[in-house]
């Protein structure tokens, strides 16, 4: 369990620091990225691993409790945040979320009906 | 009663466990049993946690929600940005990298034409609401792609956290949205095979609204819906706070 966890930690620490490197480089000071490298890192870790053999379910474990996680995290964060004051701009969070999802589904059906006659 | 608050104190993380760990079991349930499974339970946990923090605010008048009573701050602990970092990097083990190589070329073309189209409406919403600065548009239109997205693109760029707040209720409403539109509209659009469903997984990226909706119109397109609307998260991570922001602030 704890391996895994290790696992999960370098690539974590990996990304990070990759995505820090890429912000400065790019002149921003931010973390560029850092989250979806670290991703990157992992996946491509865990293939390395399981095509060498390596990988093990106990491996796997440590780092399923944390993908199981994020939603709890998510609601956490979610708890703790300023809402108060991006209530005043509500409609905004209603109208951002639904009208792009609109557009999407016709992007969609547009994409199946080409794909298909092609 | 002095010694159990002396506790609850002294343990803030195990409290806010305790206290999303109820709220999930209380909104899964009221999922499974009033609506049907329509909505996936931990939408409603979310939006219920978004209503609790405004109480918080309204109640602590402080900047953190519901963390800025005594009680209940161990929740910025377990939803600040290390944990929150941590657990996301950790979704991406369920990602297959056989089955990413298979979705090929569609659940390619989906996912970046899926983050494009949710970024671009997403930042034109945000301007028709007045935001003129790019940060602020970045972590709106980030929102729009998933609730994850946004927050931490806001948190790269260091936008307020009434905009971080904003957008992750952008995601949070994107994902109900999703979740519901998808079975009644699944049989207009063509979405009952499973390439299909892989291009749809990644154009509407939300893992949870896809899994939700997709079960709720076909139990067996799940999976190939999932593979791709996983991807969406990272990459919409990657490109996001890079790339898109760099281009919004040469524009604006």
């Amino acid at each position: 369990m704890i391996k895994g966890l290790a696992f999960l930690s370098i690539s974590f620490i990996l990304g990070m620091w990759t995505g820090e490197l890429l912000g400065s480089w790019l002149g921003i000071h931010a973390n560029v990225g850092g989250v979806g490298f670290a991703m990157i890192f992992l996946i491509l870790s865990k293939e390395y691993f399981t095509r060498r053999g390596w990988w093990k379910s106990e491996l796997e474990f440590g780092i399923e409790f944390w993908n199981k996680l994020y939603i709890p995290v998510v609601i956490a964060m979610a708890a703790s945040l300023n809402v108060k004051s991006a209530i005043s701009s509500g409609t905004l969070a209603i109208f951002a979320g639904i009208v792009p999802v609109i557009i999407a589904f016709a992007v969609f059906y547009f994409m199946m009906k080409s794909f298909k006659t092609t | 009663m002095e010694e159990l608050i002396k506790i609850i104190d002294k343990n803030g993380l195990v409290v806010a466990f305790l206290l999303v760990g109820l709220l999930t079991w209380l909104t899964d349930l009221f999922s499974k049993k009033i609506l049907n499974s329509r909505v996936p339970g931990s939408a409603i946990a979310i939006f219920l946690a978004l209503a609790f923090g405004y109480l918080g605010g309204v109640i602590g008048k402080g900047e953190n929600g519901l963390a800025d009573l005594g009680l209940f701050k161990g929740l910025a602990l377990l939803g600040g940005s290390m944990f929150r970092d941590f657990a996301i990097v950790a979704t991406a083990v369920g990602a297959s990298f056989l089955l990413i190589r298979k979705s090929g070329l569609l659940g390619l073309i989906s996912l970046l034409l899926g983050i494009l189209v949710f970024f671009v409406a997403g930042v034109a919403m945000a301007w028709a609401w007045g935001y003129r600065d790019a940060v602020s548009l970045c972590t709106i239109g980030a929102g729009a792609c998933t609730y994850i997205v946004g927050p931490v693109t806001g948190g790269a760029l260091g936008a307020s956290s009434e905009v971080i707040a904003l957008s992750i209720g952008t995601g949070v409403v994107k994902t109900i949205a999703v979740t519901i539109f998808t079975p009644i509209l699944a049989s207009k659009i063509g979405l009952s095979t499973p390439s299909a469903a892989m291009a749809f997984g990644g154009i509407m990226g939300t893992s949870s609204g896809v899994a939700a909706g997709l079960a709720a119109t076909d139990p067996k397109l799940v999976p190939y819906g999932a593979v791709t609307a996983t991807f969406y998260t990272g990459l919409g991570c990657l490109v996001c706070p890079s790339l898109f922001f760099l281009m919004l602030d040469w524009i604006f």
